[in-house]
């Protein structure tokens, strides 16, 4: 049909000798997206006209498998949702069903989840610095970021025998007690830690040609970022307080010290800035945690059948490493939840990347797009 | 005594000898400088493959990495193996190629550079051709390369790759500016285009490094966007343009565009060595025992080592950003120094 109208009309010469978008196919096979996010951008020369991000190439329909099994199972389809911050979605998960049902997890389980919590953020910031700065042409600082991720990696194998999806944050607790030689280890990887910060800030922070390709490239403004519902780090590299773990503390996050980092010009070198603050945040927090863990038990006693109260919802949220992580669960008084929706960071993250590119050049679009720090498993789910 | 001269004289006494067994002496003329570029092929083809497992034992060392360790002593012959591969895998060719252009275009890039290794002193008198214009003999031959970079672009068909060659053409075009108006200076007070007089000129002067260090500056930052090295490799921005220009190519052309690059590295750094590190000249005169072309290649690798150097630490720029730097820094400071060293020329005369 189209074709035949097409066929139909008259071709003038502005049409023959007009111009025409440059459209080019960023992935979802492209050696910069994250995984296999598509970006469909429509170029004049170099400089961006739009750009459409086409989401779906790793849907899993996690939510809905999550609707067909029961609750504790679903702990294991988490891991997946955001596989570079697993134990964040491991909490919030058990800590939205605990809600729903109206348990609590011991005080000694409630510090573990925060000391492995924060772990679980320096990870992920390292590994994003080091993407980040391979946007961005420097290739050096992933291998340094990946250095130290693997000891806590270590870490964490050590725990749970497990080096990316944990599955250790349970409903109720969590999976197993930690090793008696897991402090001291701990605290000599944050000793090992805190100087390495400094090593990443002077090979990129002030660099010359870093600040050229962040200093307001990519600007949220507050309005912008608030409207499109951009959370954490991203977020509050513009200046806006969104912290979950302040505005609404969960786990003991209102007992320990610890300051929300904010940035106020809301462009990449902003959210970069951000991010490397928190991971001194991170070591603080966790050094606290450590000081405050005393023994006890691990594990609430649950019922043999945990079942959620008939026609029950809970929104439950937590502060994730890319923003804030909300679980919205529907019981019906069975042992599966009738709703489970995922409210995951990157998807918003990701939403305002059109706005941000529309005039820059090609390549800011990699700069943009690694400083939101968005992770294609959380776009799709 | 071992220098670069005597070898030379010596080689080629045996070569005439061996002309005269087979009754060729009389087109010794002709297969001298066969030989010669013979000579200089195995040379550089060698110094390539060291030069890529220096890259990558560079690389690794910058990043708390070993490196290549597997094949031959401290993975001396990873580049051999990898060389091997790159020959016997198969020629991927995108079907909706425009022919002519994409066949040559590899071929253009690595002999437009190699030609570039002809006039290059190794030592006294240790040269393939010591061209009287061999300075801009080494500028127009070398900025061949931006065709084989337009022609791969274009003919490959890919959308990645023509931004890329446009991207190449825009950068190689407007380096070329700040990298002979830095050698300017150089010619001015020497006088001479010749490679091996300039060097003549440092062995009674000091190196022109010492005078003229604005100009080195400018010229290893445009030899460094010249050959499509990061924190300017642009053209074949990995994260943005996936390969860019040689998105296409694959086996042996890929692997001549691989060379090319390196060559077009150890040229410019050569020429940087030549014209203001004082070529084979050794840095005190009581060092003088060390025959000059190990000075040379001392020297050579120091530089080259700077260039790696850049590039495992630095970002990359952006397209506006590099045009930028090149057109609103580099040009206005190398015609200001131009013009120093011409007052100066004018008023102290030819040594400053």
């Amino acid at each position: 049909m189209t074709d035949l109208l097409l066929s139909q009309i008259k071709v003038n010469d502005e049409s023959q000798f007009g111009t025409d978008d440059y459209v080019v196919n960023l992935g979802p096979q492209h050696p910069a997206t994250h995984g296999v996010l598509r970006l469909i951008v429509k170029l004049d020369g170099e400089t961006v006209k739009e750009t459409i991000p086409v989401l779906g190439y790793l849907h899993r329909s996690i939510e809905k498998i999550c609707e067909n099994r029961t609750y504790p199972q679903c702990i294991t389809y988490t891991d997946r949702v955001d596989y570079v911050s697993a134990m964040s979605v491991n909490l919030a998960f058990a800590l939205a069903t605990e809600r729903l049902m109206g348990l609590e997890a011991p005080p000694r389980a409630q510090w573990l989840r925060m000391i492995f919590v924060e772990l679980q953020r320096l990870a992920s910031h390292l590994l994003w610095m080091g993407a980040f700065a391979g946007d961005i042409g420097a290739l050096t600082p992933f291998l340094y970021g990946l250095r130290e991720r693997e000891r806590i990696l270590d870490l964490f194998e050590m725990t749970c025998g497990q080096r990316l999806t944990y599955n250790y944050i349970r409903i109720g607790g969590v999976m197993i007690d930690i090793l008696p030689e897991f402090v001291p280890k701990c605290r000599a990887f944050l000793d090992y830690f805190e100087p390495k910060i400094a090593e990443y800030e002077d090979l990129l922070t002030y660099n010359p040609i870093f600040l050229e390709r962040t200093k307001g490239v990519g600007v949220i403004t507050p309005e912008v970022g608030i409207n499109a519902g951009v959370c954490g780090p991203s977020l509050r590299g513009s200046g806006v307080s969104c912290d979950v773990r302040k505005q609404q503390p969960y786990l003991f996050y209102d007992q320990v010290k610890f300051n929300e980092c904010l940035e106020t010009a809301g462009d990449c070198w902003s959210r970069y800035k951000v991010r490397m603050r928190e991971l001194r945040e991170s070591v603080s927090l966790i050094r606290q945690c450590l000081d405050r863990l005393e023994p006890g038990p691990i594990e609430t006693k649950l019922p043999p059948v945990l079942k959620a109260p008939p026609a029950s919802e809970i929104y439950s949220r937590i502060e994730s490493s890319r923003g804030e992580m909300g679980i919205y669960l529907v019981g019906d008084g069975t042992v599966k939840p009738w709703k489970c929706k995922y409210r995951c960071a990157s998807f918003n993250n990701t939403y305002v990347l059109d706005q941000l590119t529309r005039g820059w050049k090609i390549a800011d679009i990699m700069a943009v797009l690694g400083s939101l720090d968005m992770i294609v498993p959380e776009v799709d789910r | 005594m071992l220098s670069g001269e005597n070898i030379v004289k010596s080689v080629s006494d045996l070569l005439h000898q061996l002309y005269a067994m087979v009754g060729l002496s009389a087109f010794k003329g002709v297969l001298d400088p066969i030989v010669a570029a013979h000579v200089m092929f195995g040379f550089i083809s060698v110094f390539v493959m060291f030069l890529v497992w220096m890259e990558r034992k560079v690389s690794a060392h910058m990043q708390s990495r070993i490196g290549p360790n597997r094949v031959g002593i401290f993975g001396l012959l990873q580049t051999v193996a990898d060389a091997i591969k790159l020959t016997i895998k198969e020629d991927i060719k995108p079907v909706h190629r425009d022919k002519i252009p994409y066949y040559i275009a590899p071929i253009i890039a690595f002999v437009a550079t190699f030609a570039g290794m002809v006039v290059i002193p190794f030592d006294k008198g240790m040269v393939v051709q010591d061209l009287n214009i061999g300075l801009l003999y080494i500028i127009a031959i070398t900025s061949f390369t931006v065709i084989a970079i337009l022609s791969a672009g274009w003919s490959s068909n890919n959308k990645f790759a023509l931004l890329g060659g446009f991207r190449s053409a825009a950068q190689i075009v407007s380096y070329e500016v700040p990298l002979v108006l830095s050698l300017v200076p150089v010619i001015m007070m020497t006088g001479t285009l010749r490679l091996g007089g300039i060097v003549e000129y440092q062995s009674q002067n000091h190196w022109f490094v010492l005078y003229q260090f604005i100009a080195f500056f400018i010229f290893i930052t445009s030899a460094t966007a010249e050959a499509n090295r990061a924190p300017f490799d642009i053209p074949e921005a990995e994260s943005e343009l996936i390969g860019g220009f040689h998105t296409e190519y694959s086996g042996v052309k890929f692997a001549m565009f691989f060379l090319g690059e390196y060559i077009a590295v150890i040229v410019s750094s050569a020429v940087a060595v030549t014209v203001f590190l004082g070529g084979w000249l050794p840095p005190f005169a009581f060092l003088a025992f060390v025959p000059g072309f190990i000075w040379f290649m001392i020297k050579l690798l120091l530089v080259i080592y700077l260039v790696m150097a850049f590039r495992w630490t630095f970002p990359r720029l952006r397209v506006d950003q590099l045009m930028d730097f090149g057109w609103k820094v580099l040009i206005p400071v190398a015609i200001l120094n131009i013009l120093v060293t011409g007052f100066c020329v004018l008023f102290f005369g030819k040594g400053v």
